[in-house]
């Protein structure tokens, strides 16, 4: 006698779907994900996780966290990443230490897959979550992230 | 007394003064049409606004709001968009039949349209036949869609138009006998003598309580079917046809087709409300005695209502498959349809009715 018993369940798992669109439906007018963006551009805020492109903090000293370790050009599967280097003497330790002079970032040719960041083992670049990316001269998306004079923390290798 | 009704006979006085009767005849004919045609319009344009407003409701999304306040005006310029683009016609189609189609499909929805009690004196054409007139006429627009998917040449065209007649010969099965069940208890089949009927009784899903509901519940499943909406949009089944027996077209083609859609989805849903819900009775009576009052505004409202609930069905149910479709249709609808009947004729002959 399934034949009943598969009509009883057919109308009943469909009143179950209407019973959950019809709440979405109820509360559609003040539960609407819609953000309405040109309109709302001075109080939109990303989700932590948007992906809009990869930044460098600097803490107030201008100091950054990179050391240079190239993890994240290798890490980089379409060579967005090219980290300008050399090896320079340490005022604090006396000794000779690799040092980065550029940090640049294609934002052209990120796909924003997230590999440098998690490749990197100091923390040093992150995601920010601006999105308006578009500019009209595309060197603007060739990047030097660490601000000019900047120098890594001291201590950060340890 | 009705205003509308008041400005209907100077207009009907006026034409008969100025004409010769055989004249004004025919100029009246011309009027109700263009009013039709008006009508049709209007409903076809504000159903797809209705559609993508509630869509969007129950996506929680937001729906078109940019043009005019509230997106008003949007299917508007929709329309004006789709008058302005080409008609155009793809290689070895199949001429005239490719540019009959759509016509045929708008042309039988609209003679459908003519038999509906609007309200007691707003009736075009009022046959004591309606009921059968209206499921003969509405299954017309089937061939358009035929004759569409197999004029066009396209292979998804094919298949779509293909699938449409199946699914009509099917489904076209349980909404005749779902509408026999209430004839049944109505002894007529006059749209305006339905009304009467309700008028002294109670609306007829009342007056035939379980067997009415069960043929309601039939006739909502296989009018979702005839109108070729999801979850029954196996016609167009975007994700496996394209857009299906309509993908060749372009511009007003195309918007004939989709309007006809939305004029069908009318169509079942005030046959309907003449079957089960009482027309243009108010509930309960309680507009009876004011005369002034639209009683169309009762047949509308109730149209709505049951026009959400289609598209509630729509954003909720997944598409079914063929054997699905056909499963439901011979081994459920069918079988349940009979059954009812029968239940029904005894509860007749009972007097069991409420």
């Amino acid at each position: 006698m399934s034949y009943f018993s598969d009509i009883y369940n057919g109308i009943k798992t469909l009143l179950t779907g209407m019973s959950v669109t019809g709440g979405y439906f109820i509360r559609a007018p003040k539960g609407s994900i819609t953000q309405q963006y040109p309109d709302n551009r001075d109080t939109l805020k990303m989700l932590d996780r948007f992906r809009g492109e990869v930044v460098m903090p600097h803490n107030d000293n201008n100091e950054h966290y990179c050391t240079g370790c190239q993890s994240c050009e290798i890490a980089c599967p379409n060579g967005s990443i090219e980290i300008v280097w050399d090896r320079q003497v340490d005022p604090e330790t006396g000794k000779k230490k690799k040092m980065i002079d550029k940090h640049i970032y294609h934002l052209s040719m990120c796909t924003m897959c997230g590999l440098c960041i998690e490749a990197c083992p100091t923390d040093a670049i992150v995601w920010a979550q601006n999105y308006e990316n578009s500019v009209y001269d595309r060197s603007l998306l060739t990047k030097v992230l660490n601000q000019p004079g900047s120098k890594v923390k001291a201590g950060i290798e340890e | 007394m009705n205003i509308p009704l008041n400005i209907v006979r100077t207009v009907h006085d006026w034409i008969f003064s100025v004409m010769p009767e055989g004249l004004a005849t025919f100029t009246e004919w011309i009027l109700i049409a263009a009013l039709y045609l008006a009508l049709f319009a209007v409903v076809g344009l504000y159903l797809v606004l209705l559609e993508r407003k509630v869509a969007a409701w129950f996506q929680l999304r937001l729906g078109p709001n940019r043009v005019g306040p509230w997106g008003i005006f949007q299917t508007m310029a929709d329309a004006l968009k789709l008058v302005s683009k080409e008609i155009y016609n793809p290689a070895r189609v199949d001429k005239f039949l490719f540019k009959f189609a759509p016509y045929l499909v708008i042309v039988a929805s609209l003679i459908a349209m003519s038999v509906f009690p609007f309200s007691k004196q707003f009736q075009a054409f009022d046959i004591n036949i309606g009921v059968f007139f209206l499921f003969a006429v509405s299954s017309i627009g089937v061939i358009g869609v035929l004759l569409g998917g197999w004029a066009s040449n396209n292979k998804f065209a094919l298949i779509g138009a293909m699938r449409s007649g199946l699914q009509t010969i099917s489904y076209e099965l349980s909404v005749g006998l779902s509408i026999l069940t209430m004839v049944l208890l109505t002894g007529t089949l006059q749209l305006s003598e339905i009304i009467e009927v309700q008028r002294t009784g109670g609306w007829l899903i009342l007056q035939g309580h379980v067997p009415a509901i069960i043929a309601f519940m039939i006739f909502m499943i296989a009018g979702t079917a005839e109108t070729n909406r999801a979850p029954f949009d196996l016609v167009e089944a975007e994700s496996e046809l394209g857009a299906g027996f309509h993908t060749e077209y372009s511009g007003m083609q195309f918007a004939y087709f989709f309007l006809a859609e939305f004029i069908n989805m009318f169509i079942i849903a005030s046959i309907a409300v003449v079957l089960f819900f009482g027309g243009w009775l108010s509930p309960f009576g309680i507009t009876e005695g004011i005369t002034w009052f639209p009683e169309s505004l009762w047949f509308l409202v109730k149209v709505l209502l049951i026009i959400f609930l289609m598209m509630w069905f729509r954003w909720t149910f997944p598409r079914l498959r063929v054997d699905q479709l056909l499963t439901l249709e011979w081994k459920y609808l069918l079988p349940i349809n009979l059954v009812n009947l029968v239940i029904m004729a005894i509860v007749i002959w009972l007097n069991w009715t409420i």
